[in-house]
């Protein structure tokens, strides 16, 4: 089910307008000539999902798991923020977010392969030191 | 404010959202999981057993639009934005960011902000902000070239 999940998505993304980069950017370019497509994009993705969402969490559990993994943090701290900030100049700057990257994969994969790679690298760079931040406030 | 109408997709824009958010949902539903890429590819590092559900859904996104490629028969426009050590340093940029803040446009865009996470909108926030800036600092600063 991951698998129909993830081929929606792909679909979804397709059809939305998100895998153009210059797409994007125009969306973004708001001091400019503006293209708010993309603002629909969010609308609908968060209007559908926050409707079904609370029909979800009704049931005591997901169908094939013992449990929603559900983030559990909630305070805005100082990772979030600076994390979120270096990846919108890095959205600013390419056009491309995680998801737009895996769709545009097989379509061009002369385009994306690198930038993927790349993106991978950064994770797990980021991950890596998430993970040393939070030791270092357990210890 | 001026709009370009020429470029407006408003149907195929809100259909697509609305698909994402479904695909959204499907995932909650029967995995229980939040549908954030950045999360469930940075989770394929970790030694645990969420393998398999992780590499389906990416599966799914890598196939998906190769699917409506097929059907419908016409490409999609996909043009880049920039190109060289500045596109590859945005690449980082994404990973690192996306990493760190625990999330992108999949996971606090569309999921945390439909479940009204405090943590996700500060995000979202944040990283529209700093894309604004970036896109006017190359488009209209003219620093950007």
């Amino acid at each position: 089910m991951a698998l129909i999940s993830g081929l929606v998505f792909g679909v979804g993304l397709a059809i939305s307008g998100m895998l153009d980069p210059s797409k994007i950017s125009g969306f973004l370019d708001i001091f400019g000539v503006w293209d708010p497509s993309l603002a629909l994009v969010m609308a609908g993705g968060v209007a559908v999902n926050a409707v079904g969402h609370r029909f979800v969490m009704r049931q005591s559990a997901p169908v094939f798991a013992p449990r929603f993994s559900l983030p559990s943090l909630t305070s805005i701290d100082r990772p979030l923020l600076l994390g979120s900030a270096l990846f919108g100049i890095g959205w600013g700057i390419s056009g491309l977010c995680p998801g737009p990257v895996l769709a545009n994969l097989l379509l061009i994969p002369e385009k994306m392969v690198l930038f993927a790679a790349i993106v991978c690298v950064g994770l797990w760079v980021g991950r890596a030191i998430k993970q040393g931040l939070e030791k270092s406030q357990v210890d | 404010m001026i709009i370009n109408w020429e470029s407006f997709t408003p149907i195929a824009s809100l259909g697509g959202g609305i698909l994402i958010g479904i695909a959204a949902l499907i995932l909650m539903i029967t995995s229980g999981r939040v549908m954030g890429v950045s999360g469930i590819l940075s989770g394929l590092f970790s030694a645990d057993d969420t393998k398999l559900w992780r590499l389906a859904f990416l599966g799914g996104t890598l196939i998906g639009p190769l699917l409506i490629v097929t059907i419908t028969g016409t490409p999609i426009a996909s043009e880049l934005v920039s190109d060289g050590w500045l596109l590859y340093g945005a690449a980082f940029l994404v990973g690192i960011g996306t990493a760190l803040g625990s999330g992108c446009t999949s996971g606090h865009g569309i999921c945390g902000l439909a479940r009204f996470s405090g943590r996700s909108l500060a995000a979202v926030i944040t990283f529209m902000t700093m894309a604004v800036f970036t896109v006017y600092i190359i488009r209209h600063s003219g620093l950007g070239g």
